[in-house]
């Protein structure tokens, strides 16, 4: 039950929105923009006949331009209304926040990388194929699967890669009416039964234990010659390892269905276990969560998934191919189909591969090997306070707390999380998973050094303490010190306005 | 005269006759926070028992609503659609989502009444 | 190492408190099996030099654009980005921030969704727009199953002249989903008859313009028609430079228009990461996917931006969402606003006019050329040339010379009996010089 948002009582602003000192007010673009104004100086050129066949835009498009300077000032006052990685701990859990390595950004952009077109011929890109050729060889080492597919856009078309690979070849067995079925435990993050869904699968739900992980006597029962697939994440949005996760694999293939693994949080695993080695038939891999490419945002990801050797067949277009000496992309008749145009984000390969140069096989186990211990770190010293919806047990990289610590006193975790802000932090992922009531998962990645870890606990705890003492007033109000406060999610839901129209 | 019935699913049932005006009640408007968007079926839409019935949405969570008997629908709250937060202020008059023509009286009988209801939140 | 923070004594501090005797221990702890040794067969750590010198040699491979005269379009098209956009989009609270999930700290990133979201509206000439999805091919899918949704027909007639990879894609959803999908035959010369079979089975027909082989549609009659029989007409466009010239897919009566952002404001990249820009009309809103960006108010009644109407979204309605997607293309979005905002409407009208009259100039020096046809009637900055041969030889002959001619039509449609074809782009950035050698690359050749 997810308390209203906006709750706490208004209060009117004394006169107009300002700017303060640094906390700097920016007006729409289209407040500020000129139509006659352009800060592109574009050289004119001669006249031609038009070749537009009578479809010449007439009509004003009604868009503004900015000069160089005031473009440059709309977006940096913008910019400075976001908290960012870069600016300090960004605990989310299931999102992975950590460090998005400068060199990175400098190797994306060299020429060879960003200036060449995806359908030049293919003998004038061996460079880039070569790294798409790197990147793949360390997707399969670090899960010990079989084949890749790089073409997937995101996580959640990553998902959607996998599952069309089972379902084609659950066909290819001629048992696409018998098996209707995809297994997703209640905890999973959305995106698994959407995805589900979307290939007219059913998703049916797969019961969490008591202690926070599958049992295998638990799921056994539900897998039949009815169930295409069992979607798992590993370690599951609980943040805890599923020990029967190689039993229950080993079941569903008895049964001969397909094991989907949600690789989000593998930054718990690199270089310490092996999906291959649990029985996965394809797992996909957040490039911008495990591998460093940046969050912009929201956005770009990249999602390539890995298949084992029963589902490689089924792999997407395009597919890179060693031919003689050359690589080469084999771009049609492969697998269920294409699911995107072109090759996939060749940008973030460019990243993910500087990000796994930069670490090496030991650097990879070192990284995932320090997120665990830090998330570990931050559990015992918050235990005594913080509840943990499945008892006090090791976590992986991430650390589930809910809100029982929290009841009598009226302060919710979004109150919590909102205060957390006035602290200088970006709030821990708030209700999420569903399964567990005012879910907190907090997950600090190996970017922090230790004292960064120590002030958080440190201001959790304080935080805590004031929440434990009665102070739910100050809870309710806040955050206080940020451009904007509590936003009415209401009137936006009710009464939608997605665009800046001309008044009158 | 008319009597209204209850679910364990908080939904209530104001029959006359043998139409029913169905919506959620009070409890559950406070359960579900700022209603945002209510999907209500077509009119005319017979609806089996158990089957949804509409689709309640708030800023955080899409809630489905299930018919508590079938029957057919013979009209909708279009109000709604301008102003669904008639559902928080006003659940069981203004805020009603469907009127149902029964298809079975004896459907009615697993029903609670409002007795019963206010017996049945106080165990929650 | 260098983007680790936690020494040895720290790590053993961090041991101590929770109470293990090494990471081993906490790690069989946690997962009932001792972590796994040695490196897997990967390679050793890289200092930033060894790294940056490995990445060079691999990207001095490829034959960038940079360094030869470029010609390629069919759905990605190389422009002048100016240097302020790459500049801003790197600032850290643009590149390393998240999805904008708590409105109080990101509203610099929630304000730029609602201007980007507000520019694509007016470019295509509809009522809303989304924050952005993966890219055009995708978005194109999305409006297949989003009309799907809206008109309760599981059928799409797709025209014969979308990008090949554009309608793969959407060959895949439907085959997925167990759609109905029918495309056109090739059409290099948009002469096909999409009116003639416009029927009640319907619920969209997908039209591209410019389309692949670089002719313009009017879409008027085929809007009209759609709406007759109940279904709706989707639009698609590669280039979005062709909005500064060409009528709006919107004014010509499209229900939802989609297409692939990237030649504003962001790099070829060889592929990705690109930016699908989604908008339609207000009466379609609950059904539209991805991400929404809307006005609000504060507590202190100060105007203010967020995430709205997610109830359509995965993480809220799970197998009942609209679409699976979770990501946007933030940093793209942002970077294709920043330079639309610079452009403005006078910017972009003389830069769509530029790519017009480089395209033109080129159509008539090619004209010259013996064996070589321009088939164009009408085209925006890419037209579809026959050449006397096999197109793809062509283009690999020139790529030796260091030209990239442009894109053989077989490479996207084998097998079709189109390998004389070659799709020829030319924007704002080719020169004089770019195009003496291309027609003296082929005058040579052929």
């Amino acid at each position: 039950m997810l308390d209203k948002v906006h709750d706490a009582p208004r209060e009117a602003l004394q006169g107009p929105v300002r700017s303060r000192g640094l906390d700097l007010e920016e007006p729409l673009l289209f407040e500020t923009g000129r139509v006659d104004v352009t800060g592109v100086d574009v050289e004119a050129p001669e006249e031609v006949a038009s070749r537009l066949g009578g479809l010449a835009r007439t009509k004003p498009i009604g868009l503004p331009g900015l000069s160089e300077p005031e473009a440059m000032r709309h977006f940096v006052r913008l910019s400075r209304q976001n908290y960012s990685i870069d600016a300090g701990l960004y605990p989310l859990g299931s999102c992975t926040m950590k460090h998005n390595p400068r060199l990175n950004e400098k190797v994306a952009r060299l020429p060879g990388f960003a200036d060449i077109h995806p359908l030049q011929p293919l003998s004038s890109v061996q460079g880039a194929l070569e790294l798409m050729q790197e990147l793949s060889d360390w997707l399969l080492k670090l899960t010990k699967m079989a084949a890749v597919a790089l073409s997937p856009k995101a996580g959640a078309h990553g998902e959607s890669c996998g599952l069309m690979a089972i379902k084609a070849a659950v066909a290819a067995k001629g048992e696409l009416a018998t098996r209707r079925i995809v297994l997703v435990p209640q905890s999973a993050h959305g995106t698994n039964p959407a995805s589900a869904a979307l290939l007219g699968f059913v998703a049916k739900p797969v019961p969490v234990g008591a202690d926070g992980v599958l049992h295998h006597e638990d799921v056994a029962p539900l897998i039949g010659s009815d169930v295409a697939a069992i979607m798992l994440t590993n370690p599951n949005t609980c943040g805890l390892f599923e020990r029967d996760i190689a039993k229950i694999a080993a079941t569903l293939h008895a049964a001969g269905g397909y094991f989907y693994c949600d690789g989000a949080n593998f930054n718990a695993l690199a270089g310490l276990a092996r999906p291959g080695d649990f029985g996965v038939d394809a797992m996909h891999i957040n490039l911008h969560k495990t591998f460093s490419t940046p969050h912009g945002g929201g956005g770009p990801g990249a999602g390539p998934v890995v298949f084992s050797e029963r589902l490689a067949p089924f792999a997407p277009a395009p597919a890179l191919k060693r031919s003689g000496e050359a690589l080469t992309l084999v771009e049609d008749d492969c697998g269920f189909g294409r699911m995107t145009a072109f090759h996939g984000q060749m940008g973030m390969f460019v990243r993910a591969l500087a990000y796994l140069l930069a670490h090496g096989g030991e650097g990879a186990r070192q990284a995932s090997s320090d997120a665990v211990l830090s998330a570990n770190y931050l559990r015992v010293r918050l235990a005594d306070m913080l509840s943990q919806p499945f008892g006090d047990q090791p976590c992986m990289h991430e650390a589930l707390f809910d809100e029982t610590w929290l009841a009598g006193t009226g302060v919710t975790t979004l109150d919590f999380a909102k205060a957390l802000i006035d602290e200088g932090y970006h709030p821990m992922t708030i209700y999420f998973p569903l399964v567990v009531h005012g879910a907190m998962l907090i997950e600090p990645t190996e970017s922090q050094p230790k004292a960064a870890l120590d002030d958080f606990v440190e201001t959790l705890r304080r935080l805590g303490m004031r929440a434990l003492a009665g102070e739910k007033e100050a809870f309710r109000l806040a955050p206080i010190h940020t451009p904007r406060r509590r936003l009415d999610e209401t009137q936006a839901a009710r009464k939608p306005v997605l665009r800046w129209s001309q008044p009158g | 005269m008319s009597t209204t019935y209850f679910t364990k699913d908080h939904e209530y049932l104001r029959i006359d006759g043998d139409v029913a005006v169905v919506g959620v009640t009070d409890y559950a408007q406070a359960q579900l926070g700022d209603v945002v968007f209510v999907e209500l079926p077509p009119s005319g839409k017979e609806i089996a028992k158990g089957g949804t019935l509409a689709t309640v949405e708030s800023v955080k969570a899409a809630s489905e609503v299930y018919a508590p008997v079938s029957g057919e629908v013979i009209e909708v709250n279009a109000a709604l659609e301008e102003a669904p937060g008639t559902v928080n202020e006003d659940a069981q008059g203004a805020g009603w989502f469907v009127k149902l023509r029964l298809a079975s009286e004896d459907e009615l009988a697993g029903l609670l009444d409002a007795a019963a209801y206010e017996a049945f939140l106080k165990t929650l | 190492m260098r983007y680790h923070p936690l020494t040895g004594a720290d790590r053993e501090a961090m041991l101590a408190i929770i109470g293990a005797r090494d990471f081993d221990e906490l790690f069989t702890a946690a997962t009932g099996a001792a972590p796994l040794e040695g490196d897997f067969g990967l390679p050793r750590a890289k200092s930033e030099i060894a790294v940056e010198r490995h990445l060079s040699r691999l990207a001095e491979k490829n034959l960038s654009a940079a360094r030869a005269p470029c010609f390629l379009g069919a759905g990605a098209y190389r422009h002048h980005v100016p240097a302020s956009v790459d500049h801003l989009i790197q600032r850290s609270e643009f590149l390393t921030s998240y999805t904008p999930y708590q409105p109080e700290i990101s509203q610099g990133t929630l304000q730029h969704l609602f201007e980007f979201q507000t520019q694509v509206a007016l470019l295509t000439g509809m009522e809303i727009a989304n924050a952005s999805m993966y890219d055009g091919s995708t978005a194109c899918a999305e409006a297949m199953l989003m009309a799907h949704r809206i008109t309760k027909r599981r059928r799409a007639l797709v025209s014969g002249a979308l990008h090949p990879h554009y309608a793969a894609v959407a060959k895949t959803a439907a085959r997925m989903a167990g759609d109905e999908i029918v495309q056109l035959p090739p059409d290099v010369t948009a002469s096909e008859d999409l009116l003639g079979r416009i029927d009640d089975s319907l619920s969209c027909v997908i039209v591209q313009t410019p389309d692949f082989f670089g002719n313009l549609r009017d879409l008027s009659e085929l809007s009209d028609a759609c709406h007759r029989h109940g279904a709706l007409l989707v639009a698609v466009f590669t280039e979005a430079v062709s909005l500064g010239a060409v009528k709006a897919p919107g004014d010509m009566g499209a229900d939802i228009v989609v297409g692939e952002g990237q030649s504003i404001g962001n790099a070829l990249n060889f592929g990705g990461p690109y930016v699908g820009l989604f908008a339609t009309r207000e009466i379609y809103l609950r059904q539209t996917p991805g991400r929404l960006c809307g006005e609000t108010v504060d507590l202190q009644g100060r105007r203010a931006f967020v995430l709205t109407l997610s109830t359509r979204e995965q993480h809220i309605r799970r197998d009942k969402a609209t679409s699976n997607i979770c990501t946007n293309s933030g940093l793209c979005a942002l970077a294709f606003s920043i330079h639309l905002s610079l452009l403005g409407e006078l910017g972009l009208r003389r830069l769509a006019h530029a790519n017009h009259a480089n395209a033109a100039r080129l159509r008539d020096e090619l004209k010259g050329l013996a064996g070589v046809e321009v088939l164009n009637e009408t085209f925006f900055n890419e037209f579809t040339v026959r050449t006397p041969g096999d197109a793809s030889k062509i283009v690999e002959a020139l790529a030796r010379r260091g030209v990239l001619a442009g894109v053989p039509v077989s490479r996207l449609l084998p097998g079709e009996g189109l390998d004389d074809l070659l799709l020829v782009a030319s924007t704002e950035l080719n020169t004089t010089e770019d195009r003496a050698a291309l027609v003296a690359g082929l005058k040579e050749l052929l």
